[in-house]
């Protein structure tokens, strides 16, 4: 047991140091120094270099597109992006659909979507919550009624993040209304162009455009769509669940935070010290470095568990709590360092306007980003769920 | 990077885990606690002797099995499942460590003692005003001729009623918190001019108070490293009483796990209740975490003194809030019956708690990190 990088693991980390600061997209970086809004064509800016060098998929087995890193270089490689500052690419299709259909596809599916997920060709959604159906998703109602070799979707979906821009959805449906909540349901893939899907904005807390409504009114799904059995879908839905948990984490980024953290409470002053300096506001960083040290090697443990064949298990509910408290932990200091000019709403101005800077830049989205981060403890099943999950299945309870 | 543990280091642990569980069950280890002695001497002989494993941190040259941090994180962990009270912290890790980590002519006379099974050590650092300062020191330690003459008061000593020898830290100059001057010497616990008074611990050692009235020691007790060797021994002492946390918590876990199946209220067991149930979920990342930081902290032991010191202050902290939550959580959980002395758990809760403490508690570490780490306050 040891920390220490081999050469071949150095060699590998100059190697992804190099490509990054090469190859990252020139305007994507400008956006993100001036704090710009993101477009699809930015996000996916990144996304195709990366497709382009063969590094969209770290985590996908090798047959299908993956890299056949190992943990140390997929650490590696989540530690660089972070480092660089890199824009995270959307998880919907590589690390949420992607890794369900080449799980449970057939060999059809596999070939037609797998290829566009990795290309960047679609952009993908996740239809799982609806208005009634939060924490209890298996209660959902969104009805797939079978009319010959087509499903008719009628019901609604909440919560589909960037569906405004996606060309595909994954699904979870009701295909049988008579069998116990969580055997009636189905995983489809929906052509978001299918007639009778309408996508409507939700606007949150900082103004953002994130997450939308997704009515399905008679939409009419090929039965070739579904993955895995009829009325099986949620074994579909349970394994990604656990598979999004582990990225959850968020590691490498929670690290870059807590820096930019140390950064603002250097630039600002507590009387004739820096706020860093202020024995109570330091305390706070401290504390958040050593939980974030906690999850960090807790998240080694598990990879290193995972590369000798333990998959992905409930233990990884443990990553998403840690990762989502500390995430929100990160925000919520930002915030209480920038002080005064945490209040100014930059909203009000047109897009990379240079006319009106008011207070330091660091300081400018520090509360949207506060009321943003909310979501971590609630999205991917809310920490309230992933305590039961831990009670459940690895406690016994 | 790699997190496996090698065949040696399981079968270490193996070994220890199958002795342990015939020789250590709770009433046996009341019934050592009541003893006169305060202990059953032939575990330690067993320990040393049949199972040769009070060697495993010393190099093979040394007479070892060639480990190190992460053999005495193996060892103390099982100790901890069973809260063993043996020595082996004060002997193996900080005696065995500061001799390791200081050689010479002691060194090589006093580790195949250790090895052994002969020499028990005690760590006499701590004194009454010093808190966790290791630099806070009365004690003095007088050049007289080729020797020096001891002069001081040493708290809380753990195993000191047992030792054949002392590990001491005195002042051979410099003022009451100088760090120079600060220097370690491994001493004969039984020279004329020592006084003990000896007390049993709340957590079932014996322990005592040390007196050293003009002892006369040899020049060569004198282990060469002043103050940053003193710093070494107690970041390798304080993880390996985190090593010891991740056994004591995870038998706290289990224990609590177990009773809440077993323990019927409302007509149901209580583990059947969310609020339980999720207090019970809590536990169990806590302890995961205790795990987390402990390899963290021992696999970074050898960086540089500021890095190291660092990452333990930061494991130190975290071990020591998560094994408070763990063991009040494990009491609150088992009721009325937590708070007796009847069952193996409150036992386990005792020595959590005060692992807390020693080497420094979480204030004082994360105070430490940030000292290391931050700009001055």
């Amino acid at each position: 047991m040891n920390l220490e990088f081999s050469p071949e693991e150095i060699a590998f980390r100059d190697e992804v140091r190099a490509f990054i600061a090469e190859n990252y997209p020139a305007e994507l970086r400008g956006k993100q120094d001036e704090g710009d809004e993101l477009s699809k064509e930015d996000f996916l800016s990144w996304h195709r270099v990366l497709y382009k060098k063969g590094w969209v998929a770290p985590a996908w087995p090798k047959e299908y597109g993956g890299t056949g890193w190992t943990a140390t270089q997929r650490y590696i490689w989540s530690e660089e992006t972070a480092r660089a500052d890199c824009i995270r690419l959307m998880p919907f299709g590589l690390t949420m659909v992607g890794p369900v259909i080449y799980t449970f596809g057939t060999p059809e599916q596999k070939a037609k979507f797998l290829p566009r997920i990795l290309s960047g060709e679609d952009w993908w959604c996740q239809g799982y919550s609806e208005p009634g159906s939060g924490s209890d998703l298996a209660s959902l109602r969104t009805r797939a009624a079978r009319d010959g070799d087509h499903y008719v979707v009628n019901g609604q979906k909440t919560w589909t993040t960037m569906a405004q821009h996606a060309d595909w959805g994954f699904f979870l449906v009701r295909t049988d209304p008579d069998a116990k909540q969580q055997e009636g349901i189905s995983f489809l893939l929906i052509d978001m162009k299918t007639p009778g899907v309408t996508v409507r904005p939700i606007i949150t807390l900082g103004g953002e455009h994130e997450v939308n409504e997704v009515w399905l009114e008679d939409v009419r799904v090929p039965v070739e769509n579904r993955v895995y059995e009829e009325n099986k879908g949620w074994t579909c839905a349970k394994f990604l669940l656990a598979h999004e948990r582990t990225g959850i984490a968020g590691v490498a980024a929670s690290k870059r935070g807590v820096e930019k953290i140390k950064t603002i409470a250097m630039s600002e002053s507590d009387g004739d010290r820096p706020l860093l300096a202020n024995p109570f506001f330091r305390r706070k960083v401290a504390e958040l470095e050593m939980d974030l040290t906690a999850l960090e090697f807790t998240e080694l443990r598990t990879l290193a568990g995972e590369a000798q064949g333990k998959g992905p298990g409930p233990e990884s509910s443990l990553l998403k709590i840690k990762g989502s408290e500390i995430q929100q932990r990160i925000t919520e200091l930002a915030l209480e360092a920038a002080g005064h000019y945490g209040a100014p709403y930059f909203r009000g101005f047109g897009e990379g306007d240079n006319e009106h800077p008011i207070g330091p830049e660091y300081a400018n989205r520090t509360a949207p980003v506060y009321f943003n981060t909310r979501k971590t403890t609630i999205y991917g099943g809310s920490n309230e769920i992933q305590r039961n999950i831990i009670a459940k299945m690895v406690l016994g309870l | 990077m790699d997190f496996n543990y090698t065949e040696t280091q399981d079968m270490l642990r193996d070994t220890l885990a199958r002795f342990l569980a015939d020789t250590y069950d709770f009433e046996t280890r009341k019934k050592m606690i009541d003893s006169a002695e305060g202990r059953d001497p032939g575990i330690w002989r067993a320990l040393a002797t049949e199972l040769g494993i009070l060697s495993a941190p010393f190099s093979e040259e040394q007479g070892g099995l060639g480990g190190g941090a992460l053999e005495n994180m193996i060892m103390m962990e099982e100790l901890g499942k069973v809260i063993a009270i043996e020595p082996y912290l004060q002997t193996v890790v900080i005696g065995g460590g500061a001799l390791k980590a200081a050689g010479g002519p002691l060194a090589d006379a006093v580790i195949p003692e250790i090895i052994a099974g002969n020499a028990i050590i005690g760590f006499a650092y701590a004194e009454p005003q010093g808190r966790y300062d290791l630099a806070n020191l009365t004690t003095t330690a007088k050049k007289d001729g080729a020797g020096y003459v001891l002069n001081g008061h040493k708290a809380v000593v753990y195993a000191a009623p047992w030792a054949t020898h002392l590990l001491v830290s005195a002042r051979t100059g410099g003022a009451q918190r100088d760090r120079a001057g600060v220097e370690l010497f491994l001493i004969d616990a039984k020279l004329p001019g020592i006084t003990r008074r000896d007390y049993p611990t709340v957590d079932g050692f014996r322990a005592s108070e040390i007196y050293f009235e003009n002892v006369a020691i040899p020049g060569d007790a004198h282990l060469v490293g002043g103050i940053d060797l003193l710093e070494r021994v107690v970041d390798e002492a304080t993880m390996a009483v985190c090593g010891e946390a991740c056994g004591v918590t995870r038998k706290l876990h289990e224990g609590t796990l177990d009773y809440s199946k077993q323990r019927q209220q409302f007509g149901q067991p209580i583990g059947r209740f969310q609020v339980l149930q999720h207090r019970m979920a809590d536990i169990f990342l806590e302890v995961e975490q205790i795990m987390s930081m402990t390899l963290m902290g021992t696999l970074k032991l050898d960086l540089p003194a500021a890095e190291r010191k660092a990452a333990v202050s930061l494991a130190k902290a975290k071990v020591a809030r998560s094994a408070k939550f763990v063991g009040q959580n494990a009491i609150q959980t088992h009721g009325g019956i937590g708070i007796t002395q009847e069952l193996a758990i409150g036992h386990y809760f005792k020595r959590a708690t005060m692992i807390e403490g020693q080497f420094g508690s979480a204030d004082y570490h994360l105070d430490r990190f940030e000292q290391l780490t931050y700009p001055k306050a």
